[in-house]
């Protein structure tokens, strides 16, 4: 029965993420393709392009004029793997997705490891030396990794000539520190840490059995949300320090309205960060925190 | 004490921003054709930007776009979050699980990508005044998602409060029921909100700005004022940072000045 009862949920949460992810894809095709401007295609006004070429431009474009059959057309071939071919770069989007892939998650692997890391580590600290310095000075840290937006951290970064990934680990590390530190903070305040004092247990155990242990479901669920604000991160500093990711791919499309890339970035991204929440909803999470903490 | 201080900062910064077409030393958009790129000096004391333009006049109206409409921005978003979120939690049913995944999905794409898309299918090249408004329109219009889920909570909590059940039991027309006896029980919440938007929006604006989708020029703002820096400028040129150094102090004050916070740690101590 309880099995049953997984798998009615699991269903419940597939069609739900599916109903979004449609409805977030056609969102993305209706606003670029009723745009104004979308009728302008660069590639037209190349005199290297004879009339003929133009006028086949033209004609092709012209089969994504309604958004409803655009985006029937383009769910139809991607259910087969072809998410269409690039207007900006001329080749299949799943070509340049994949070319680009690699960096981007490097810089996201390394920027989201750091930034929990940096945030777990020193709230688990400030949570038990207790020590007033350490926690004005995260505190401190955090608030001015909040006060500046990545595109400047990245510009600096480059002045600099530090390492790009720090910019995503910054703007990850204040959300995960102050949602750790409030959450260990919680467990601390609990009677139960009381009682295993008074029962003499090591104040190490009580912080990882006590403090640690039940902190991690709603830790979990902050996952979802770290990749969506290290994926906001990503877009400015690969445009700043201009590095061929996704980040980049997903400016340059907006800017040269490429449709099929926007299509395909806006479902890919809304699919990862709804997978991912979803999966953190399922081990249990108090959702209004984390709406609180997306902001 | 801490709160006040930073509050009475960031009054400080408004009304100086509200000045600006008094205290300006220049107009933002009057160039000094033979003072270009220039250094701080006793006419120009953040000097000259390389159109020859007064970067101290610029950084003082830049202040007054980004500070005055990112809270219109807010309460823009506000107030579709209020509709949307509260209205939500009253009538239940199909409406709610409409809004809810509406405010599921403007919260499954990540802000700035969200942004950069919608931002980039309007026109880009507008007049300053109306890219200043498409700019903030904009963030208030898809703003909403995350304000909406936390008032609705907030309504459903008090939906069923017995205050709430006297006045339907006695006949309250929803608008008094709404202004007299939800509105006010929704101030706090409201308040923490809408203190929380205005900076993301400032950051949204300056990044934007950044991607060169922002406010457009000669108009000056704390996102185009940043654009500059692009130019990779040396470190001894401190003075070009002006404005990181102004957006950071806004950010920290915004952040000390947090009612929930405040109220959070007053009830925690």
């Amino acid at each position: 029965m309880p099995r049953k009862k997984a798998v009615a949920a699991l269903l419940r949460f597939a069609t739900g993420a599916a109903v979004t992810l449609l409805i977030a894809g056609f969102f993305g095709a209706a606003l670029i393709r009723l745009g104004p401007g979308y009728e302008t295609d660069e590639r037209t006004l190349d005199a290297r392009y004879s009339d003929a070429t133009t006028g086949a431009i033209g004609r092709e474009n012209a089969k994504d004029s309604n958004v409803l059959t655009f985006y029937g057309r383009y769910l139809t071939q991607a259910v087969r793997g072809n998410f269409g071919i690039s207007r900006t770069y001329e080749i299949p989007v799943s070509e340049l997705i994949r070319s680009r892939a690699g960096v981007t998650l490097r810089l996201i692997g390394e920027g989201l490891g750091l930034g929990w890391i940096l945030g777990l580590s020193l709230a688990g600290a400030a949570t038990f030396f207790r020590w007033r310095l350490l926690t004005l000075s995260a505190e401190a840290f955090s608030a001015l990794a909040l006060s500046l937006p990545a595109a400047v951290f990245a510009l600096l970064l480059f002045l600099a000539r530090g390492p790009v990934f720090l910019v995503l680990a910054m703007a990850v590390f204040p959300r995960v520190f102050r949602y750790a530190h409030d959450l260990f903070e919680q467990a601390r305040r609990e009677p139960r840490i009381e009682a295993a004092r008074a029962r003499g247990v090591r104040e190490w155990n009580i912080f990882r059995d006590y403090v640690v242990k039940p902190s991690w479901p709603p830790l979990l669920a902050l996952a979802g949300v770290s990749f969506s604000i290290a994926f906001g991160a990503l877009i400015p500093v690969e445009v700043v320090c201009d590095i061929p990711g996704i980040g980049q791919l997903a400016w340059k499309a907006a800017l040269g309205r490429d449709l099929p890339v926007l299509v395909t970035l806006t479902l890919m991204v809304a699919a990862i960060t709804v997978a991912v929440n979803g999966l953190a909803g399922w081990l249990g999470d108090p959702r209004d925190e984390r709406e609180g903490l997306a902001q | 004490m801490i709160r006040y201080a930073a509050l009475g900062l960031l009054a400080l910064l408004f009304l100086t921003a509200l000045s600006s077409n008094w205290i300006a030393p220049a107009p933002y958009e009057r160039q000094f054709r033979t003072e270009t790129n220039g250094a701080p000096s006793a006419k120009f004391p953040l000097g000259t930007d390389h159109l020859g333009r007064d970067r101290l006049s610029r950084l003082l109206y830049g202040t007054r776009v980004s500070l005055l409409l990112a809270p219109a921005a807010a309460a823009i978003s506000l107030v579709i979050a209020l509709l949307a979120g509260g209205s939500a939690a009253l009538a239940g049913g199909w409406w709610d699980r409409i809004v809810t995944a509406a405010s599921n999905l403007f919260l499954s794409l990540p802000w700035l990508f969200l942004f950069l898309t919608v931002r980039s299918v309007l026109p880009l090249n507008t007049a300053p005044s109306t890219s200043i408004l498409i700019t903030f329109g904009l963030m208030g219009l898809l703003g909403w998602g995350a304000g909406a889920r936390v008032i609705r909570a907030a309504v459903l909590q008090i939906r069923d409060a017995p205050f709430t059940l006297y006045a339907h039991a006695f006949g309250c027309p929803p608008a008094r029921l709404w202004f007299r006896h939800l509105l006010p029980h929704l101030r706090t919440v409201l308040l923490a909100q809408f203190w929380i938007s205005v900076p993301a929006f400032i950051l949204g604006e300056a990044s934007l700005g950044l991607l060169g989708l922002g406010v457009a020029e000669p108009m000056p703002s704390w996102g185009n004022l940043l654009k500059e820096l692009q130019s990779a400028p040396e470190w001894r040129e401190y003075w070009v940072f002006a404005p990181i150094a102004l957006l950071s102090l806004v950010m920290i004050l915004f952040q000390l000045s947090r009612p929930m916070k405040h109220e959070l740690k007053g009830r925690t101590a």
